[in-house]
């Protein structure tokens, strides 16, 4: 192909691309900057569509987006930045991309241990890290995360890599809760207790207990409710094991956040503020809880019945900004113990 | 005629451009890497690198050698030898390439991990604890170096295959008539002479392994490209992973200025009186179905066994009816990738055509900074080019504002442009160094001698040098295309709203935790991947020597 052909060939595949998805300040839009897959967000922004007439338009990706946002200024699409995990409020806060939302609908519904305090950020959802135990072989129905790394589990815990954004803001709650010196030797104890070098994803954790391999794994609260509902294949692995809600001694189960925040240079501002008002409704909350396995942010909603089933939630009351805030010192007792090695 | 007094300065400026398009995003974060990172160095240091360093260092030296051996040794047999099943092998031996690594991680530590197809298997004759002492562990070291080097042997098929078609039969015969056996002469003659194409084959290996991250943490190896990510995303420090890819881009430099060093007294211009290809040995029997056998096991093991598993999902999973959107992810695939493909197939030609054609510092220059784009893991690179493209953007925002048009948007990001520039960028080190390879092993005579039959520099190359170059042009393309259709952190973070790929889609299911779900849009990588390879190959089969 001579390059003059490439290039119309060019031109002309990337107008289309653009006559499909520019219009981006129209007054009926909304865009969303998401790390929650964007496929998995279609049955919430459709109704969304369906109650307000506004379009949402979604880019997912896994990291980076608020580099994105900063890079592209105050030409920026963004309206809306959807996070799944505490450390990515938190960098979008600090990278400087985000504006306060001044909503009263926000902060009359969303407790404010979830909400940032300058109104940059609210809850949308929660998931708990939990402890999948074998059924035959863990006699215990309640454990602390402190006990994890108490010898007597030896060579019985499976986990995947410390470094995970989960693994991450689990032991970052740690570090807030009892300090450095301490959260150093829990990782201690806690890799000593391993059956295997950390890898594989959480459902291998619940895999390996079946198996066997070891008596508790770590994971998720909604991966395990997705293997009992929505896969065959991974039923038993479920079936194998039992969620405890393990807490802090003290405090309460560790939960992560997924977060809504207003991009600074929202050119659809108001359509943005109502979207994430809108998500912060009833409606929503159900569907999306339902859809994901999570736990609603606010009251008034039901709880899907498989996360129900793992008894009542008492989530740990450490702020969201202080456990974003031990992400560093978690990440570097990781390296420092050997934890992944 | 006129338009060869203007090639050359258009060729030139062509490879100016290609070197500059790379040198943008490698200059950005190199400017990252300037800003301060406190601590970051004495904690890598100290914890982290050595390991680090040492598994990395492991995981490239074991993935080469086992796509060594698949790739150049497969390669060698389908090039020399004539056997019952030969043609079909032709065309599936590429085929792992279309098969992303992590896809190939998730299927093989599903079949072989606890509870799986091996043993459940082997649970109908020993208790499951037995069963369980006998499972091969893929979450580990060697099991990664085997997954990936499966997936990835290809690159080293492809160039080492297009190299041992331009070798003529006269060395290898010469080298009988002295006495010289099969084995001798492959070692001896044959290898030595396709050494720079395995090198660049090679390289890819080595640096698509460098830009695996999904694999790698998944199967528990901790490599730098791990590290760069936590100290960005965990420890916050954009500079310090920015620094920590700069001394990966620095190693990178180091081994392919090596490896460069160590053949600098190897003539790898071979004249020939009368070149012509060699003829194929047959096969029968045993030997025959030997052959086979070598050749079908890489084939079976990266390509068959992930395709079966993914054919199981989906069906089982009924996903062929599911999901409508799946057919224009396709589409955005297909194009993207097939954009990137011609623009990096022309400046990679342009690039090492400039050296050609006036050999100095500058233009080898060009040319190697031309592929430095591929030791960038992905999303770095995707990080290095944000600034520049939404400066560009910003830019020509501001200049309507300016004139008083209507603002544009951001066009670039918004039509899918940063995405494709992405891959051109990251790809390029394939057809600039298939290219290169290929051109290594055109005598310059054949240059001197249609300069003074008086053809112009311009014809030499297109009815000389292009019709030389073709099986080099055709594997270069197949590699590119399917690795912009596996492309996936570049394009999760470049492209427009609203436009999932193949890769980002799979992707999304696997994030959740159950790739199955993914798996039709596994298997459409696949199939776009069968055409151009099968369409490719039937060109590439037909060895011609430059009479």
């Amino acid at each position: 192909m001579s390059a003059s052909r490439l290039f119309i060939a060019f031109t002309a595949a990337a107008s289309v691309l653009t006559l499909s998805t520019a219009a981006f300040a129209q007054s009926g839009e909304v865009n969303l900057y998401s790390y929650r897959e964007s496929k998995l967000l279609q049955p919430l922004t459709d109704a969304f569509t369906k109650d307000t007439g506004i379009k949402v338009n979604v880019v997912s990706a896994s990291s980076g987006l608020e580099q994105r946002i900063k890079a592209e200024g105050a030409n920026s699409p963004a309206d809306v930045l959807l996070t799944v995990d505490i450390g990515r409020i938190e960098e979008a806060v600090q990278a400087g991309v985000t504006q306060p939302m001044k909503s009263e609908v926000i902060d009359k519904i969303v407790p404010a241990e979830y909400r940032d305090p300058d109104g940059d950020e609210s809850g949308i959802s929660m998931r708990a890290r939990v402890s999948y135990a074998s059924n035959d072989r863990a006699k215990q129905d309640a454990i602390t995360y402190e006990e994890l790394a108490d010898p007597k589990w030896k060579g019985k815990i499976c986990i995947r890599s410390g470094q995970h954004i989960y693994n991450n803001a689990l032991f970052a709650a740690y570090v807030a809760h009892h300090g450095e010196a301490k959260a150093e030797e829990w990782l201690r104890g806690l890799k000593a207790n391993l059956a295997q070098k950390p890898s594989g994803g959480d459902r291998e954790a619940a895999r390996d207990v079946a198996a066997g391999k070891c008596d508790i794994g770590i994971g998720n609260t909604y991966y395990w409710a997705l293997m009992m509902n929505k896969d065959p294949d991974k039923k038993p692995w479920a079936e194998a094991t039992k969620v405890i809600l393990p807490t802090f001694a003290g405090g309460g189960t560790h939960v992560n956040l997924s977060g809504l925040l207003l991009a600074k240079h929202a050119p659809n501002r108001a359509n943005g503020i109502k979207l994430i008002e809108w998500l912060a409704g009833e409606h929503a909350q159900q569907i999306y809880a339902d859809a994901n396995y999570e736990y609603p942010i606010r009251d008034g909603v039901a709880i899907n019945p498989t996360i129900a089933s793992y008894g009542k939630l008492k989530a740990d009351t450490l702020p969201v900004t202080r456990i974003g805030a031990s992400r560093k010192a978690a990440s570097t007792l990781v390296d420092k113990v050997g934890f992944d090695n | 005629m006129t338009s060869a007094r203007f090639a050359e300065p258009v060729v030139s400026a062509l490879a100016l451009f290609t070197a500059a398009l790379v040198a943008m995003p490698v200059l950005a974060i190199a400017l990252l890497a300037t800003q301060p990172a406190p601590d970051v160095w004495q904690h890598l240091i100290d914890y982290v690198l050595p390991l680090a360093l040492r598994d990395t260092a492991l995981l490239l030296a074991g993935v080469g050698l086992v796509a060594l051996i698949a790739g150049a040794g497969s390669a060698w047999i389908v090039s020399r030898y004539d056997f019952a099943g030969r043609r079909m092998l032709l065309w599936l031996l590429p085929l792992p390439l279309a098969i992303p690594t992590y896809i190939a991680a998730y299927v093989y530590v599903d079949l072989f991990e606890p509870l799986g197809l091996l043993h459940r298997t082997l649970m109908l004759w020993l208790p499951p604890r037995d069963a369980l002492a006998l499972l091969p562990g893929p979450r580990s070291l060697p099991g990664a170096i085997l997954i990936i080097g499966m997936v990835l042997y290809p690159y080293v098929y492809l160039s080492a295959r297009a190299a041992f078609q331009l070798q003529s039969a006269d060395f290898a015969e010469a080298a009988r008539t002295l006495g010289a056996g099969r084995w001798s002469i492959f070692l001896r003659i044959s290898l030595p002479m396709a050494r720079p194409a395995i090198a660049i084959g090679l390289a890819l290996v080595a640096l698509e392994t460098l830009n695996d991250i999904g694999a790698s943490e998944y199967l528990g190896v901790r490599t730098l490209t791990l590290s760069i990510f936590t100290t960005w995303l965990n420890r916050g420090s954009l500079a310090g992973a920015a620094q920590l890819s700069c001394l990966v881009l620095a190693i990178v430099a180091a081994l392919m200025t090596l490896e460069r060093y160590g053949r600098r007294n190897v003539t790898t211009e071979f004249s020939s009186e009368n070149p012509r290809p060699t003829a194929r040995t047959p096969l029968r029997g045993f030997k025959g179905r030997l052959a086979f056998a070598a050749c079908a096991l890489p084939v079976l093991s990266g390509f068959v066994v992930p395709l079966l598993f993914l054919v199981h999902q989906s069906m089982r999973r009924s996903l062929l009816t599911a999901d409508a959107a799946i057919w224009r992810d396709a589409f955005h695939s297909v194009i993207f990738a097939a954009l990137a493909t011609c623009v990096a197939l022309v400046l990679g030609f342009a690039t090492i055509l400039a050296i050609r054609w006036r050999p100095d510092r500058w233009r080898s220059l060009a040319a190697n900074i031309a592929q430095a784009g591929y030791a960038l893991p992905g999303l770095v690179l995707a990080l290095g080019l944000l600034a520049p493209v939404l400066a560009l953007d910003n830019g020509m925002n501001a200049l309507a504002s300016h004139l008083g048009l209507p603002l544009p948007g951001l066009v670039l990001m918004g039509s899918g442009t940063a995405a494709v520039t992405a891959y051109v960028i990251r790809f390029l080190a394939v057809p600039t160094g298939f290219i290169r390879a290929g051109f290594e092993r055109i005598p310059r005579d054949y240059d001197d001698s249609a300069r003074s039959a008086g053809a112009s520099d311009l014809t030499a190359m297109r009815r000389i040098h292009l019709p030389l170059l073709r099986p080099v042009l055709v594997g270069a393309a197949i590699v590119v295309f399917v690795d912009c259709l596996k492309e996936l952190p570049a394009t999760l973070l470049l492209r427009p709203l609203n436009v999932e790929t193949l890769a980002t889609s799979i992707y999304q299911h696997a994030s959740r935790g159950s790739f199955e779900d993914g798996a039709l849009a596994a298997l459409l990588i696949v199939a776009a991947s069968i055409g151009p390879v099968a369409w490719l190959t039937r060109f590439s089969d037909m060895p011609r020597g430059p009479a």
